[in-house]
């Protein structure tokens, strides 16, 4: 029997060196299996948030479906995996989800000791706080001796502590692991505060009882530059990651939308036709086809179109552009030039 | 050599000797236990360098930067992750101890009610147990969390027991003693009382064994316990205060209700976390000390009463002793749950070990580390639970004469 166990456990003790040590890049992964796992929040209106029937929908989500047309020409070969904010680092590095778009803060710690490399920002925010109108209270500074309700593992808890801190504030921090509990608790009057990046008090405002009950005071505390995240060390799966977001942005710049995309690759403009493939092998640059870019407008739709349909002023959440508006409309979002 | 005392042929080749193949085996599968370690081992250190993720204790020094809503001992954002670990550790064997202490009397309770002539008694204590114990743990907790919100009073009002215990939204206040100089006589009191009434006890009971009359040990040892230490903080000049809550009426709305910090506050997710984590224990205890009672035979109680004990002595002095036996390895395994299942706490944001690890994990990316330390923490607390419980099992455990 012994001859047998042996070959057997070193066998497999080979099999786990094997399997974890080789390294095929997450773009021939991903084309071997036909889909794109990507990794969102567990639910966050506007962002990421499946319906009845499990689609997902949301501005972080449309970030994964371009990645996906513009590898499969496909919006819907993506596979979604939600995740709590303490699962996600973990997911991404050990390899469960491909990348990571789920409001997830770009800090200069996750950047460079988690293993990690930020894409780009697909959304500017800032933290915020929720209070009931009854309290009386019109600013933050108001608030000392406050009980805070807020999520555990984010940078979230961490600003709360710098700023009550700072302004010399006593606080009581009631921290749960999902967003929904901390939405229970406070709606139940546990807590007087609720506290987390604007976008999503605005979203969670939604499962209040009476939404129109509360209101969210004028102080951002922190900057909050939202964006997707993929594994460091494959340059290639950073390309496409970063300039997909870059291709909805130019393609906005350029008035390139999925209703005239078509006609727009007749276009004289060398910018579209760069972008749209016509001139150039950018595609090929990143390991994709051509008409990568084509593919993300056509399927998904240029940053305005996805912005306007998750989050925007016509949505429930109500969110009017701000900062996230275009370099040249005077917000802060700037794509490189595709060229 | 060892083949004769082993029964086998003394001429037998060495291929063939039971003892040496059994050596042999067990050989091969420690090398190759040891050598699937070594290759998980460097493997995971190869890929986490390969990915550029930083590892080590190091991060254990750096400042945590957020905050915990209870702990046993003084923590502030500028403790160390250490720090914060540590009051998680504390708050997890709080929650247990104080757990394990609430299961074990209401299991005993019930367990006995279960087997009540009372059929009305029986059959409650039956559907609690069927009740709780098929319903999930986090359902329960969650049950218990919301119900304990939506039940009691909002922030700015309350409901108060003698004016001197409140309970609403923000959790229980309770007075606080406050301890002044002179007051350790106090404590020196306690121990004296605790060590007169083991002295005591033994004497009651060799007299007990010598002239059959019994002492009234329990209402001695309760006197003295009392006793002593109220004697002591009168002698010392009542040493000794109690912080009251403050309870704010007027002004601002958010500064109406509890002040923070003054008196002790008993947090709601604590409250919840312990009554469902006793009350689901509860269910699996009452059943094991239903079986450790049916496990006696009726013939002791037969025979206890032969002798003229009433039923409240049979159960005390002659069932449940026996019981014990049968009762306590289970028991440990149940101690042990519960110590484990403390864990749920995150979901409801008591900064337990689990919550306030997975806030340090989140914020440093040290998994593999934090994990490690839930797995040793675990394990220890474990071990030690089954290490008392089996010494107290050997204790209770049958001496034949």
């Amino acid at each position: 029997m012994s001859n047998k166990i042996l070959p057997l456990v070193l066998g497999a003790a080979m099999g786990v060196a094997a399997t974890t040590a080789a390294g095929a890049t997450t773009l021939e992964d991903v084309k071997a299996k036909g889909f794109i796992q990507c990794g969102v929040s567990q639910g966050l209106p506007g962002f990421s948030n499946p319906d009845s029937q499990g689609n997902w929908t949301g501005l972080d989500v449309d970030l994964c479906r371009a990645m996906a047309a513009a590898v499969f020409g496909d919006a819907s070969a993506v596979k979604f995996t939600p995740l709590s904010a303490k699962e996600r680092f973990t997911a991404l590095q050990s390899g469960e989800v491909d990348v990571l778009s789920r409001n997830t803060t770009w800090t200069m710690s996750r950047d460079t000791q988690l293993g990690l490399n930020f894409a780009g920002v697909n959304y500017y925010d800032g933290q915020g706080f929720m209070v009931r109108k009854d309290l009386g209270v019109t600013s933050a500074l108001e608030l000392s001796g406050a009980s805070v309700c807020t999520n555990t593992g984010t940078t979230t808890e961490l600003n709360v502590a710098d700023y009550f801190r700072a302004n010399n504030m006593p606080y009581e921090i009631v921290a749960f692991e999902k967003a929904d509990e901390v939405v229970a608790a406070y709606d139940a009057g546990r807590c007087d505060v609720y506290t987390t990046d604007a976008s999503g008090l605005y979203a969670q405002r939604l499962k209040l009882t009476n939404p129109g009950d509360h209101m969210v005071l004028p102080e951002i505390i922190s900057k909050e530059p939202l964006g997707p995240v993929v594994r460091q060390g494959d340059d290639e799966w950073f390309n496409i990651a970063k300039w997909t977001l870059n291709a909805m942005l130019n393609a906005e710049e350029l008035g390139v939308t999925s209703a005239n995309v078509d006609e727009m690759k007749a276009s004289d403009n060398p910018s579209v036709k760069r972008l749209l493939g016509a001139e150039g092998a950018f595609g090929e640059a990143i390991g994709l086809s051509n008409d990568w870019a084509y593919n993300i407008i056509k399927n998904v739709g240029n940053y305005e179109e996805s912005f306007n349909a998750n989050v925007g002023p016509d949505t429930p959440l109500g969110i009017s552009r701000g900062v996230n508006a275009l370099w040249n409309a005077g917000g802060f979002m700037y794509a490189p030039p595709v060229r | 050599m060892e083949q004769d005392s082993a029964g086998a042929p003394a001429r037998a080749s060495l291929l063939n000797d039971p003892k040496a193949r059994g050596l042999f085996y067990q050989l091969v599968l420690i090398v190759a236990l040891v050598t699937l370690g070594y290759v998980i081992v460097t493997n995971t250190i190869a890929n986490l360098e390969r990915q550029n993720i930083a590892s080590g204790w190091g991060f254990l020094e750096n400042t945590a930067g957020f905050g915990i809503i209870q702990s046993l001992f003084p923590y502030s954002e500028t403790s160390s992750y250490g720090t914060a670990l540590l009051v998680g550790l504390f708050n997890t064997i709080l929650v247990a101890v104080v757990g394990i202490f609430f299961a074990t009397i209401f299991g005993f309770v019930i367990g006995i009610a279960r087997l009540s002539n009372n059929w009305v008694i029986s059959r409650l204590a039956y559907c609690y147990v069927e009740l709780v114990r098929n319903v999930p743990l986090l359902l329960q907790i969650f049950f218990w969390y919301f119900a304990v919100l939506r039940a009691v009073p909002g922030k700015r009002e309350k409901w108060s027991l003698f004016d001197t215990i409140h309970l609403n939204i923000g959790g229980l206040r309770l007075p606080k003693p406050i301890w002044e100089p002179g007051s350790h006589m106090i404590g020196i009191a306690l121990i004296v009382a605790i060590i007169a009434s083991i002295v005591i006890s033994r004497w009651a009971h060799k007299r007990q064994d010598a002239t059959g009359q019994q002492f009234p040990m329990f209402w001695t040892a309760v006197g003295l316990i009392v006793g002593l230490p109220v004697l002591a903080y009168l002698v010392m000049g009542m040493p000794m205060y109690w912080e009251h809550p403050n309870f704010v009426e007027t002004g601002p709305i958010l500064r109406r209700g509890f002040e923070l910090n003054v008196g002790i506050n008993v947090i709601p997710e604590f409250l919840a976390l312990t009554a469902a984590l006793a009350i689901y224990t509860a269910a699996f205890i009452a059943e094991i000390v239903r079986a450790g009672i049916q496990a006696v035979s009726h013939g002791q109680t037969e025979a206890a009463h032969a002798l003229g004990l009433r039923n409240g002595p049979t159960l005390r002095l002659v069932v449940i002793p026996q019981a014990m036996r049968v009762i306590i390895p289970p028991l440990t395994s149940q101690y042990l749950n519960l110590t484990k299942n403390s864990s749920l706490a995150v979901a409801i944001a008591f900064p337990d070990l689990v919550s306030v690890g997975g806030t340090v994990l989140n914020q440093t990316g040290q998994a593999i580390e934090i994990i490690g330390i839930w797995m040793g923490v675990y394990l220890s607390l474990s071990l030690l639970t089954s290490a008392f419980m089996n010494w107290y099992n050997q204790r209770m455990a049958l001496v034949e004469r």
